[in-house]
């Protein structure tokens, strides 16, 4: 079943700069689905058409059987209830704790007493290894610590979707396979579809149902991890080179 | 209400006559981006005093109205002194001294008053508020609140405007009172002026219409700082040059529109 489907959408910018160009493709319920390329094509936009922070030029994009692209009011709201987002930067509230962040869309968006927030809010903390932090403010923790608190308030409300934009970009390799694992653990554990952006091939090799692979507003390539390293596109070449991924380690890593 | 952040399809304007109209149709889109906030905020102020608001209102009142009474004090008695200063001299070459306190309260209660409140608070607690939401729009915040489904309309902007209708006003009469008293030790120890005379003719001037039509200035300062300050946040881009340009435009447009209309208030009338 597709969770999430883009139909032949385009993207132009200032300029006429076509960021996607007649995109189409479709994301399975319960995938890992992660999106690579180079910096400036699409990857970041792509997920910011799902959650209709962005509306396409042309084409349309369905999240189930609802039009995310065209929905607006209480559509919108109903679509944006399905998803959990990790930004790049966590975006949590500098003024909030880290318990008040993860508790924000639980107050804002539910009738739950008190008690139960504190409640789901400790089991998310727990989920991400945060827990006995909850009293931190966000400039009090690390890059990771901020990355797993933001990932603690997307899934906090249990979503069946949770989009995740470069959430191993700048951290030290063993926080991000940290998060790697706490992706893939998330996914299996709880059912989550999950979208990722990133440019981190390791993770992506890991953790991936399927990679997609973005250049000049194209999709060029939907593979497994597997079919993605013995993949003879150039431009899939060049980021494996480029990351010093030789088929054999890649496909190890990929059929973990 | 969603704050776009769609980049600007169009392509570069050339030449001064696109240039032109292109500076119009951003403007008149600022306005309307501008008229839009402002009118939801409005709505959504019913909520700033419930259960989940009421702190955050409450630490938006404390940073405009309490944290701003040190240097609206100083500004508002050195006015005072200045004002008593300028006019005691001039009447002074009359004979008409005691009059200064007249002078004094009709121009800081009808004028200055709300004036150097507003444009203190536009300096300050404007700009604070139009490098934070700037800071939270290149960070994703907005975004992210806008993910959960938390209007940043009602959010942010609704405590803002709260604290400010009340801290506006209230920061405006206080600015007039120590004025008019930063006069009164002008006018005594400069200008030889009793006391008793210098607040007799003060008193006299302050009139009750005075008083409302400072107030309803105030007030609607409120709404220009607050809205002016949150839109430029809301439509910042480009990192921490972004938030520059953000501050510096909201502290420029403040100032101009504070000005303008404190003026068409003024005519309107007297």
């Amino acid at each position: 079943m597709d969770m999430i489907r883009f139909e032949h959408v385009t993207k132009t910018f200032g300029g006429g700069k076509r960021v996607l160009d007649d995109v189409s493709y479709s994301i399975r319920k319960g995938e890992i689905f992660t999106i690579v390329g180079p910096s400036g094509t699409g990857k970041s936009v792509s997920l910011k058409h799902m959650i209709r922070l962005m509306t396409p030029t042309s084409g349309r994009v369905w999240v189930g059987d609802d039009c995310a692209s065209e929905a607006s009011g209480r559509d919108l709201s109903r679509i944006r209830s399905r998803f959990g987002y990790l930004f790049q930067s966590a975006a949590l509230l500098a003024w909030m704790d880290v318990e008040d962040n993860v508790a924000l869309p639980l107050r804002e968006k539910t009738s739950l007493s008190e008690a139960e927030i504190s409640k789901k809010v400790a089991a998310a903390l727990e989920a991400v290894g945060l827990a006995g932090e909850g009293r931190a403010l966000p400039a009090d923790l690390s890059g990771g610590m901020q990355k797993r608190a933001g990932l603690a308030r997307a899934i906090v409300t249990e979503p069946e979707i949770v989009l995740y934009d470069e959430p191993t970009s700048g951290l030290d390799p063993v926080t991000s396979r940290r998060i790697d694992a706490l992706i893939a653990e998330l996914s299996s554990r709880l059912g989550i579809t999950s979208v990722v952006v990133t440019h981190d091939l390791h993770s992506a090799l890991s953790i991936s149902t399927r990679i997609a692979l973005l250049g000049g507003g194209k999709v060029l390539s939907i593979d497994t991890p597997g079919e993605f390293v013995r993949s003879q596109l150039p431009q899939a070449k060049a980021f494996l080179e480029a990351q010093y991924i030789t088929k054999r380690g890649a496909w190890e890593a990929g059929a973990r | 209400m969603t704050i776009s952040r769609e980049p600007d399809p169009r392509p570069e304007p050339r030449g001064l006559l696109q240039r032109l109209g292109r500076a119009a149709l951003s403007s008149l889109a600022l306005a309307g981006f501008e008229a839009s906030v402002c009118a939801r905020a409005i709505v959504s102020m019913r909520t700033v005093f419930g259960r989940r608001q009421r702190p955050e209102t409450i630490r938006q009142l404390h940073a405009c109205a309490v944290k701003s009474v040190p240097v609206v004090s100083v500004v508002a008695f050195f006015i005072g002194m200045i004002l008593a200063l300028q006019v005691g001299i001039e009447l002074r070459t009359y004979n008409q001294e005691g009059l200064t306190g007249s002078a004094v309260m009709a121009s800081m209660l009808r004028e200055m008053g709300p004036f150097m409140a507003g444009l203190v608070l536009a300096a300050s607690v404007g700009a604070a508020m139009a490098a934070q939401i700037g800071t939270m729009s290149v960070n994703e915040e907005i975004a992210a609140l806008e993910i959960m489904d938390i209007d940043p309309i009602r959010f942010l902007v609704a405590p803002r405007l709260a604290a400010m209708v009340v801290a506006v006003p209230a920061l405006s009469f206080y600015t007039c009172a120590l004025g008019v008293l930063g006069g009164a030790v002008v006018s005594h120890t400069q200008l030889a002026v009793p006391w008793e005379t210098y607040f007799r003719n003060a008193m006299d001037f302050a009139s009750q219409k005075a008083l409302w039509v400072g107030l309803f200035k105030a007030f609607l300062f409120a709404f220009i700082i607050v809205t002016v300050s949150c839109c430029e946040g809301f439509r910042t881009t480009h990192g921490a040059l972004g938030v520059g340009r953000a501050t510096r435009r909201s502290v420029v447009l403040n100032f101009l529109l504070i000005l303008i209309i404190g003026y068409f208030v003024t005519r309107f009338f007297y």
